[in-house]
């Protein structure tokens, strides 16, 4: 596949992976490698000094995978700057996915406050990839303000419900000068695959591999589906008839004459 | 002197620097990252950066997350 270029590192895959929601690090360890991925997502938490817990980061270190932190957690732009100066201390990356949404019951992503740490962090050398509401004009400005890539939602985290945004995400895609990374509500390999299909430069998954009934299986279907949606991307899709009517495929001489 | 370790209150000696809390601790030097009244303090500085009374001491680790 051609390759993908995010803050001056090149991506053969384009699938990008979170390490959310799985029930074990060594079942997440096989997923993740059967994903064929090079970016693989982690958060940051409190260490908590009573309860000293596994380290998640040596089942994902590989020398291929980029180290995508995010800032999931903060409610506001000095809580992300703070998340991604300590994101960059703790994992030796500049690359942080900027992700502010104040409200836990949807999760949505507040864009006023993202725009302004996307500036801030932009300006201090970081690689921000912001998860955000599938608006056109937000990625925009967003452009601007110095993001490296736009990261628009097909549905709410976590929900499995495909391309709800699909229209926006046509005009985000048309508009856009950054690479565009499709996150969230990617539900089913034929949801990867639509969103490569409409010209989406990658998608990033978690949950729907994370809690299929055999994930390491559900991996290398997503895997497949990216790849398949990106082939037809750059074959050219052929349009789709106005009409009603049939359009012959074969020719309609009437041969048995 | 007294400090807060992720909001936990946390009793150190009086001299005691950044470096002294990781190891008293046994916490891992690869990573984390720690933070002292919401600044981040750079791995190669914890030697020299001393601890002051009711310090706001943060420590983080990586965890599974999309």
């Amino acid at each position: 596949m051609d390759k993908l270029i995010i803050g001056g590192r090149e991506f053969t895959s384009r699938l990008f992976v979170g390490t959310g929601k799985f029930s074990s690090n060594e079942r997440m360890a096989s997923a993740i490698e059967a994903t064929g991925t090079e970016m693989v997502t982690v958060a940051m938490k409190r260490i908590d000094l009573e309860n000293r817990e596994d380290d998640m980061l040596r089942h994902i270190r590989r020398d291929n995978i980029q180290l995508l932190p995010n800032t999931s957690g903060v409610r506001n732009a000095d809580e992300a700057v703070l998340a991604a100066q300590l994101a960059r201390e703790a994992f030796g990356t500049n690359f942080i996915k900027l992700e502010i949404h104040p409200d836990p019951r949807y999760l949505l992503p507040d864009p006023a406050e993202t725009l302004a740490a996307t500036e801030r962090l932009a300006k201090m050398g970081f690689v921000v990839l912001p998860y955000i509401q599938a608006d056109p004009v937000l990625c925009k400005r967003l452009e601007d303000a110095g993001t490296a890539a736009v990261m628009p939602l097909g549905a709410p985290i976590g929900t499995n419900k495909g391309l709800l945004t699909r229209d926006f995400l046509r005009i985000i895609i048309e508009q856009s000068n950054v690479p565009v990374v499709v996150d969230a509500g990617i539900g089913a390999p034929s949801h990867a695959a639509e969103a490569m299909e409409l010209g989406a430069d990658a998608v990033l998954v978690n949950t729907a591999i994370a809690v299929a009934g055999d994930p390491v299986a559900m991996a290398g279907a997503f895997r497949k589906a990216v790849e398949a949606g990106r082939e037809a991307y750059l074959a050219g899709l052929g349009a789709v008839s106005a009409s009603a009517q049939a359009e012959a495929s074969s020719p309609l001489t009437s041969f048995l004459d | 002197m007294k400090i807060y370790v992720n909001r936990a209150e946390t009793e150190l000696g009086a001299e005691a620097t950044i470096a002294d809390l990781v190891a008293g601790q046994q916490l891992p030097d690869r990573g984390i990252a720690i933070a002292v009244d919401n600044k981040v303090v750079p791995r190669a500085a914890w030697e020299n950066t001393p601890l002051h009374e009711g310090a706001n001491v943060t420590i983080i680790r990586a965890v599974c997350g999309g």
